[in-house]
């Protein structure tokens, strides 16, 4: 029985993501910004103290926000609130649950709590959202129990070259998967370091068994949009917003480039006359890549 | 016969699946020029209500929508699409399209922890699969509202006139009798 109900609220947990779809998560670190995310269209916040690109340049050791900051955001908005923990930071994990947050992002963005292991995500009730590079690394998440994927992309930078690789490369290995022989998978399981079944349904379903959203490195409604035509289902925007000259404004372009990211003529519309974009660093630029943290 | 899917945020994918597996043809819904299509009928899908009446207005695409559903259109929302379609929502001022004699409490059953799945009877179908995320449910609902489905003592599913709701999804699961139920209103 007990198996029977964590199957019925991971099923519920990956329902959740479904109902993102579409939409952006924006980054927020007080009340009032989360309000300014929630009137500007944001479908949910990402409820931390200091946003990736602060972390970056603030350095040091960067951990769960202070449920207490986090439960204002919750009391300002009525959209779901997510929040960060460590990787393989499972008592930060137990916190956000006991607060009860819509969504835990186990996230790259805050320094590692445990080099080896994520945290067994099957043993919580609330859902967890993961980065990934590639489709192994997805495939391993949703092993351990995430019930949504984004790309790592490069957190803060506002250079959106990393996102697109992981969708690319993401969407390619997916394409590669569907096209193998029945007899193949095994093999390619080994490979990927990922269990069979979960590769095998990426064999008959052409994508990943959760909501796929794209993350790091989004700074206009350009950028949004060219994520969701390589195949991303929402996007999340951290530093771009409150890190430019006019979240609102920009904010709300974002959210409609999400929308309508196929149409040419809407994008052109709404990115006009926005203010001054994030300022950015170049990947090449980049002292951490926070990327290559929990594969 | 055509269906319309605002597709503007939230599970509209879903609800197109589920038409697609009764040989419904539809269409998205995310711009004013989409409504150049005419159609029988119109499905406003689950997602974040906030988002989607914001763009539904921003997008221009409110006003030629009320105008139809006011005109008899039969229209359909499931969770957020409920709210916007509500005469009331508890605690606040603002409505959207108004066109169903109900009250309705946003997020009623708490935050994602208080998301489930249940089973329970749909009047005239019988007992059917009903997935409840982040859901809201009918406060009151005014003598002309049909009531289709209770679960615990909260109104959940009601009809009035060309519109029906649902505080559940059942475009999440893999029952699709309720899209069949619509259909056949649109027919």
């Amino acid at each position: 029985m007990q198996t029977e109900i964590t199957k019925q609220q991971y099923e519920l947990n990956k329902n959740l993501a479904q109902m993102l779809k579409g939409g952006v998560i924006m980054d927020v670190s007080t009340p009032e910004q989360a309000r300014i995310a929630e009137d500007a269209g944001a479908a949910a916040v990402m409820a931390l103290e200091r946003i990736p690109a602060d972390i970056r340049a603030a350095g040091g050791v960067s951990r769960m926000s202070d449920p207490q900051m986090i439960r204002g955001i919750q009391k300002a908005v009525s959209i779901p609130v997510m929040a960060k923990v460590r990787i393989g930071h499972f008592v930060e994990a137990q916190i956000l649950e006991a607060i009860e947050i819509d969504y835990i992002d186990e996230s790259e963005v805050l320094s590692p709590a445990d080099d080896k292991f994520h945290i067994d995500k099957s043993q919580f009730k609330v859902p967890f959202v993961c980065g990934a590079k590639n489709l192994g690394e997805a495939l391993r998440r949703i092993a351990e129990g995430a019930s949504m994927i984004r790309t790592k992309g490069e957190p803060g930078t506002g250079d959106v070259i990393q996102a697109v690789r992981h969708m690319r490369a993401m969407t390619s290995e997916i394409r590669r998967i569907q096209n193998l022989k029945e007899d193949e998978l095994y093999y390619a399981a080994k490979e990927l370091q990922v269990p069979y079944e979960l590769l095998r349904s990426v064999h008959e379903n052409g994508k990943l068994p959760v909501v796929n959203f794209a993350a790091g490195g989004v700074a206009t409604p350009a950028d949004a949009a060219l994520m969701m035509q390589l195949g991303a289902e929402g996007v999340f925007v951290g530093s771009g917003i409150f890190k430019s000259g006019n979240p609102a404004k920009r904010a709300q372009a974002i959210v409609k480039a999400v929308t309508n990211f196929s149409d040419p003529a809407v994008l052109a519309e709404i990115s006009a006359d926005l203010g001054e974009a994030m300022v950015g660093i170049n990947e090449s630029e980049i002292q951490l890549l926070m990327a290559e943290r929990g594969i | 016969m055509r269906i319309g899917v605002l597709a503007l945020q939230g599970g509209f994918i879903e609800h197109i699946q589920m038409l697609r597996s009764l040989q419904v043809n539809s269409f998205e819904i995310r711009k004013k020029e989409d409504l150049r299509t005419a159609m029988d009928g119109l499905i406003l899908p689950g997602g974040e209500s906030t988002v989607i009446g914001k763009l539904l207005k921003d997008l221009k695409l409110f006003d030629p929508l009320k105008e139809q559903i006011q005109n008899g259109l039969p229209t359909f929302g499931t969770c957020a699409g409920m709210i916007l379609l509500a005469r009331k929502i508890t605690g606040t001022d603002t409505t959207y399209f108004g066109a169903i004699d109900i009250e309705v409490k946003r997020n009623a059953y708490g935050r994602q922890l208080g998301s489930f799945f249940t089973e329970a009877p749909f009047k005239g179908i019988g007992s059917i699969p009903m997935t409840f995320i982040r859901a809201p449910y009918i406060e009151r609902a005014a003598p002309e509202v049909e009531i289709l489905s209770e679960v615990d003592n909260r109104l959940v599913a009601a009809r009035q006139g060309n519109i029906l709701v649902t505080s559940y999804h059942p475009e999440l699961t893999t029952d699709n009798r309720i899209h069949r139920y619509f259909i056949e209103q649109v027919k």
